[in-house]
């Protein structure tokens, strides 16, 4: 029967010769990552029976949401959560100063094509983009992990996104994945793969795939996958020497879905409150007012996003009326945007800089909203309260769109005109 | 499992995500209790006092989309609810729940058929729920053999426990 990469590696991981959607397997898994915030997987541990972990090397800690941390009960989280992995002989810690899990992770040579990576964290979608079976899980199903080393899964079906054209000036992959949930919305690939392929995801930066990848859990997938090409070994194997197989799919694999996008139109794209799928094109909010400008998190705070923000604003000062956060998304952005010159633009701009980590875009803490007022963000939710007050809007738009933005102070991109 | 009877508390909009169902500036905390208090603080702010132990909350489409908080269901267990009849729901929320023990049904279009306060009940093995207070009946998804197991234990918890003590 022919298979799906993903198909292959979900086989491989649980003993099996072939695997096929619907079916439950019980897989190996690579890496379970837990973020700081869920101290509710120790609790879940230890109502479970405790007990030594199935294996150290294999699990990792992310003090990413609460980096450095805004309350108490963050610290003592983090204070228990280090204590537990002293005691486990667990030594992969990402404290503080590191960023976050999905940005950590592929930079710190963790992430392979054909792995499995679990990680407390909705949007472990993003490391699709290396060709691995990646997705996020609750406390309980991460502490499962921790006892056994595997964890049950349904096969998922697979959408096949194929992504046509030539994207213009000033359109970025956010754009793309929000153009794509306007159009199909918040449930169409609800517990399934979504692969992007076609030449437009051929040429994307690694970064830029990982916007893809990252946005898909937006549209309910359980995973996504992009095919390994060369830009993918490179990366890879310049941060990793351990050997890795990348799966290919089999020539008459049937998908379950099949959708083409032709970009040579898409405009740069705006998603209002207060869903993710309300996506417009940036003719039809033009001159909105804006109260605060975000450029960070896993989905727009990384080396691309800070430089197409830092190209747009050197030279400039920011609105008068509008405030701007900048979190980058790991240490090595950080310590990148600073070797070219980013960080300077965007003190001169007139930007707020933060410790890299999650803070602004899960309404933890570093750049809250009050009621009432307007965010444009790079990042990847704007439900009610997402990012602070629930009588506050959300703006979800690219790193070019929010740079241009937090210039005038009204919601605007004028790049692809 | 026999069937879940309680009164409905009814939320039909869709997209309800973790962020509304419990609050991100809350993820911080683990005991019951505590998160109990946020019960969908996100959709509306005095949520809390309209839930009485017993009562099924019925919701939209995508109910639960969005975060991987488990707090999201812990916070609907413990304000009370006995179940969750929704359109459908968000991958991760559903996970979390069947693992936590909380019994969900995926009825599309119930949450028409229903208004607050009316006796509802829910056969989980055979994918039906029953409006009693309007006389109605309508047909969700069935739950499979390996799903219901896990909710007839209450939960992985405790089924994890057992094979671990078992070895």
């Amino acid at each position: 029967m022919p298979m799906h990469a993903i198909h292959k590696i979900l086989a491989e991981k649980s003993g099996k010769q072939e695997v096929k959607a619907g079916e439950i397997v019980n897989a190996k898994v690579d890496i379970a990552g837990i973020n700081d915030i869920y101290l509710t997987v120790l609790i879940s541990y230890d109502d479970m029976g405790g007990g030594k972990v199935w294996d150290p090397e294999k699990i990792v800690f992310f003090f990413d949401h609460n980096a450095p941390s805004p309350t108490i009960k963050g610290a003592s989280n983090q204070k228990v959560m280090s204590e537990f992995a002293r005691e486990q002989g667990i030594k992969k810690i990402f404290k503080i100063n590191e960023g976050i899990c999905h940005s950590v992770l592929s930079e710190s040579g963790l992430v392979k094509p054909g792995d499995i990576i679990i990680i407390t964290d909705s949007h472990t979608t993003t490391l699709g983009a290396f060709g691995a079976f990646a997705t996020g899980v609750g406390s309980t199903d991460l502490a499962v992990i921790m006892m056994t080393g595997e964890l049950w899964f349904r096969v998922p079906e697979v959408i096949n996104v194929k992504l046509e054209g030539t994207l213009k000036d000033g359109v970025m992959a956010k754009d793309i994945a929000l153009h794509m949930l306007g159009e199909l919305g918040t449930e169409f690939a609800t517990y399934k793969v979504i692969e992007y392929s076609d030449s437009v995801v051929e040429k994307l930066s690694i970064d830029e795939r990982m916007v893809l990848c990252n946005m898909s859990v937006e549209m309910g997938a359980k995973s996504t996958y992009i095919r390994p090409n060369s830009k993918t070994i490179e990366y890879v194997k310049s941060r990793s020497h351990a050997p890795f197989i990348v799966h290919e799919t089999d020539p008459d694999f049937i998908y379950d879905k099949e959708y083409i996008f032709n970009l040579d139109n898409l405009l740069p794209q705006v998603s209002i409150p207060d869903s993710v799928d309300n996506a417009r094109n940036i003719e039809e909010v033009e001159g909105i007012s804006i109260d605060q400008v975000f450029i960070g998190s896993c989905t727009g705070g990384k080396l691309t996003d800070l430089e197409a923000a830092a190209n747009i604003l050197k030279g400039k000062k920011i609105a008068e009326s509008v405030r701007l956060v900048v979190t980058p998304s790991s240490k090595e952005v950080l310590t990148k945007a600073i070797e070219r010159g980013y960080y300077q633009t965007f003190l001169d701009a007139g930007a707020a800089i933060t410790t890299p980590g999650c803070g602004a875009c899960f309404g933890g803490h570093s750049g809250l909203i009050a009621a009432g007022e307007k965010c444009a963000t790079t990042s990847n939710r704007n439900f009610p309260g997402r990012m602070g007050s629930i009588e506050a809007g959300v703006y979800l738009v690219s790193p070019i769109t929010a740079a241009y933005t937090a210039i005038t102070g009204k919601l605007n991109n004028p790049q692809y005109k | 499992m026999s069937d879940i009877k309680g009164k409905a508390i009814v939320l039909n909009m869709n997209n309800v995500s973790t962020d509304q169902i419990f609050p991100g500036q809350y993820v911080n905390l683990t005991d019951p209790n505590e998160i109990a208090e946020h019960v969908l603080e996100g959709a509306d702010k005095s949520f809390k006092n309209r839930i009485k132990t017993g009562d099924i909350l019925v919701a939209g489409n995508n109910f639960g989309c969005g975060s991987s908080r488990e707090q999201a269901v812990i916070t609907l267990k413990e304000a009370g609810f006995a179940a969750v009849i929704a359109n459908s729901v968000g991958r991760i929320w559903y996970r979390n729940a069947i693992n936590l023990g909380l019994p969900v049904l995926i009825c599309e279009g119930f949450v028409n058929q229903v208004e607050e306060g009316d006796e509802i009940e829910v056969n989980l093995k055979e994918g039906i729920a029953k409006n009693s207070s309007k006389g109605t009946i309508a047909k969700g998804n069935a739950i499979s053999d390996f799903v219901l197991n896990i909710f007839a234990n209450g939960g992985i918890k405790p089924m994890m426990k057992s094979k671990i003590l078992s070895k």
